[in-house]
């Protein structure tokens, strides 16, 4: 079975984030970047298909030179090469324009399977998976927490609202999105970070980015709605002024 | 500007945010529609039709009996290409996000996916969404000619504004054939009974990947006991294992609304948000003083909660004894 896995290089979470000088979105010099975290989990799940039925996985990410250490990382926990999709410029594409660009190159592989993440935790559009399999031709299904191969098929849990899930069946080839805590992750062995130093990463430069139908305009911190009342100070003070609100205005102690 | 809402009903009942997307659509139209996909809708169609619309499209067809993303998509692209909206607004439900993507994809365009607002400008379609998880929000514009295609986040725009009114019902039967839908679903299934009901507890600790390990667990939970309230927590938290996801508050996991709800180390993303925000008091730790849980809370400190949680508990033991 060959799967493909799209993964994503985003900011380390917690991290400090300013805006640009263009005000459109944030700087990114002093950041540290890692896998997408929904990512992380396709990737997972590719491995362990793949430890089942055997096969290929093949992890592909559109983003500039630095995302090649996420890329290595992914194939040091075990993907067994890498298409990395060169754009130094990544903001000028809209979901369609990524999507288009993994589906020129995942196209060309003809895989079985395609997991994506759910969304990723900078933009959080939740939508280039499905996108990319309209632009393909293939069935999807989104926010999967569990995988079944049956020979030429699929069986899939999705997740739907309130502690709520569904069974849905489809032909392969197809997308799937896949939900973090779909299973347990692993962590790179040292044999696996050796290994990763010789496996194939084929590097495309992007195409040009088309005339973006989505535009982000300006990125600001968020207006609050509601002013929390904080407490300063060292923690016992702070925790003992909470105490005295939660008792005598909000009354709940 | 004509806009379409595109109405979801489950279990034979209009969602709650169908509600909330026909407002923002009367507040941006100037010719309001809605519409609904189904196989026996007719009901359903009606109880749209008494808010102000100038129609409710009823898109009918033995094959959209149960959802897929599939048919879904091929019914609605066909009724686009009818009536022609400028902009179609959805929820941003589960379901939204399994076909809209695919729909706008045919038209060319990109979903401006959990818009909070409709943007400054008008006259042009713009819409303000959340960045890195609520940390940030932007103006989002939409370029060229329409359809375009927003869905919009759960609790973004108010019902009370929803005007009344009579809606023409018109029915549409698009062309399908089973051939052309892929997926197969089956009935929806719930786990195991819950063994914790968080909705019934009036005092609600929740911690969040703040606490870093399993181990340091113990640390949220000496105060959850202090208070004599129930433990719950963020999705990470449970996706590691360190709790039951029976303990998880959000959009995937219990709703709750609590006297009080004690957020620890959670960030405020929405998934999260949407399962506690009708708490009636909320109080966040959070060592980042712009987390978006401080949004909604009512009351906070700011600091490392390995110190303030300790000092919490050991204040609120003072004044209960
Ligand atoms: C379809 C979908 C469904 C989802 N459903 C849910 C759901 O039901 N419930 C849910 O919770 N999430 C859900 N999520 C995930 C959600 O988007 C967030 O990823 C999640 O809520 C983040 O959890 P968190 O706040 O604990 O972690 P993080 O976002 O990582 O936040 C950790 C916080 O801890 C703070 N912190 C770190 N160290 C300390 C310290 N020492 N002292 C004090 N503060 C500290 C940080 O400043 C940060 O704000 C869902 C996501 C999707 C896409
Ligand atoms: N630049 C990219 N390179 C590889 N995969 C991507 C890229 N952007 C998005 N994806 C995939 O699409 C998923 C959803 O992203 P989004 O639609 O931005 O929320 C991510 O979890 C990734 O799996």
């Amino acid at each position: 079975m060959k799967i493909l896995v799209a993964i994503k290089q985003v900011p380390v979470r917690d991290s400090p984030l300013r805006v640009n000088a263009a005000g459109n979105w944030i700087a990114e010099d002093d950041l540290s970047f890692e896998i997408n975290e929904p990512d992380a989990y396709a990737l997972e799940e590719a491995l362990q298909l793949k430890e089942k039925h055997s096969g290929e996985v093949i992890a592909i990410c559109a983003g500039p030179a630095r995302a090649q250490q996420t890329i290595r990382e992914a194939l040091a926990k075990g993907a067994d090469r890498a298409i990395h999709i060169e754009t130094g410029n990544l903001a000028a594409f809209d979901t369609l324009g990524i999507a288009k660009l993994l589906a020129a190159e995942a196209g060309s592989e003809s895989p079985d399977l395609i997991l994506t993440g759910l969304q990723s935790d900078d933009l959080g559009y939740g939508q280039t998976g499905v996108v990319l399999a309209e632009l393909m031709g293939l069935p999807h299904s989104t926010i999967i927490m569990q995988v079944e191969v049956k020979g030429s098929a699929i069986r899939v849990k999705r997740e739907l609202e309130d502690g709520w899930f569904q069974h849905i069946s489809m032909p392969l080839p197809a997308v799937l999105t896949i939900q973090s805590g779909i299973n347990k992750l692993r962590y790179a062995t040292l044999m696996g970070i050796k290994k990763a130093k010789t496996k194939e990463i084929r590097r495309v430069s992007a195409a040009a980015p088309a005339e973006p139908t989505v535009r982000i305009e300006k990125i600001y911190a968020p207006q609050k709605a509601k002013q929390a009342q904080i407490f300063s100070g060292d923690p016992k003070t702070a925790a003992a002024a909470l105490v005295e609100k939660l008792k005598f205005e909000a009354r709940v102690l | 500007m004509k806009v379409l809402a595109i109405l979801e009903h489950n279990a034979g009942r209009l969602h709650r945010m169908s509600w909330e997307c026909l407002a923002a659509v009367q507040q941006l139209a100037s010719e309001a529609e809605a519409a609904l996909v189904g196989s026996s809708i007719a009901e359903l169609a009606r109880e749209a039709a008494a808010k102000q619309a100038a129609r409710v499209w009823a898109v009918e067809h033995p094959l959209l009996e149960n959802y897929t993303a599939d048919g879904y998509t091929a019914a609605l692209e066909q009724l686009l290409r009818k009536t022609t909206p400028d902009l179609v607004l959805l929820p941003h439900t589960y379901q939204t996000r399994d076909f809209a993507p695919k729909l706008a994809t045919r038209f060319g365009r990109a979903l401006i996916s959990d818009a909070i607002a409709a943007g400054p400008e008008s006259g042009s379609v713009t819409f303000v969404r959340q960045f890195f998880q609520g940390k940030l929000s932007g103006d989002v514009r939409a370029a060229g000619p329409g359809p375009h295609f927003a869905s919009l986040q759960a609790g973004a725009w108010r019902t009370d504004a929803l005007a009344a009114g009579s809606a023409t019902i018109e029915r549409f039967a698009p062309q399908l054939d089973a051939a052309q839908i892929r997926q197969t679903p089956e009935a929806p299934f719930r786990e195991a009974e819950r063994a914790v009901d968080l909705t019934a507890a009036e005092l609600i600790v929740s911690v969040g990947r703040g606490i870093g390990e399993k181990d340091r667990i113990p640390v949220v939970e000496d105060l959850a006991k202090a208070l004599g309230a129930e433990l719950a927590a963020s999705r990470p938290i449970c996706d590691a294992g360190w709790l039951p996801m029976e303990r998880q508050v959000g959009s995937s996991g219990q709703t709750v609304s609590p006297k009080l709800y004690l957020a620890v180390g959670i960030s405020g993303a929405i998934q999260h948000l949407v399962g506690m925000k009708g708490s009636k008091t909320i109080v966040a730790i959070n060592k980042d003083a712009n987390a978006p849980i401080f949004e909604v809370a009512d009351y906070g400190i700011v600091g490392d909660l390995f110190e303030v949680v300790p000092a919490l508990a050991a204040e609120i033991r003072k004044v209960k004894s």
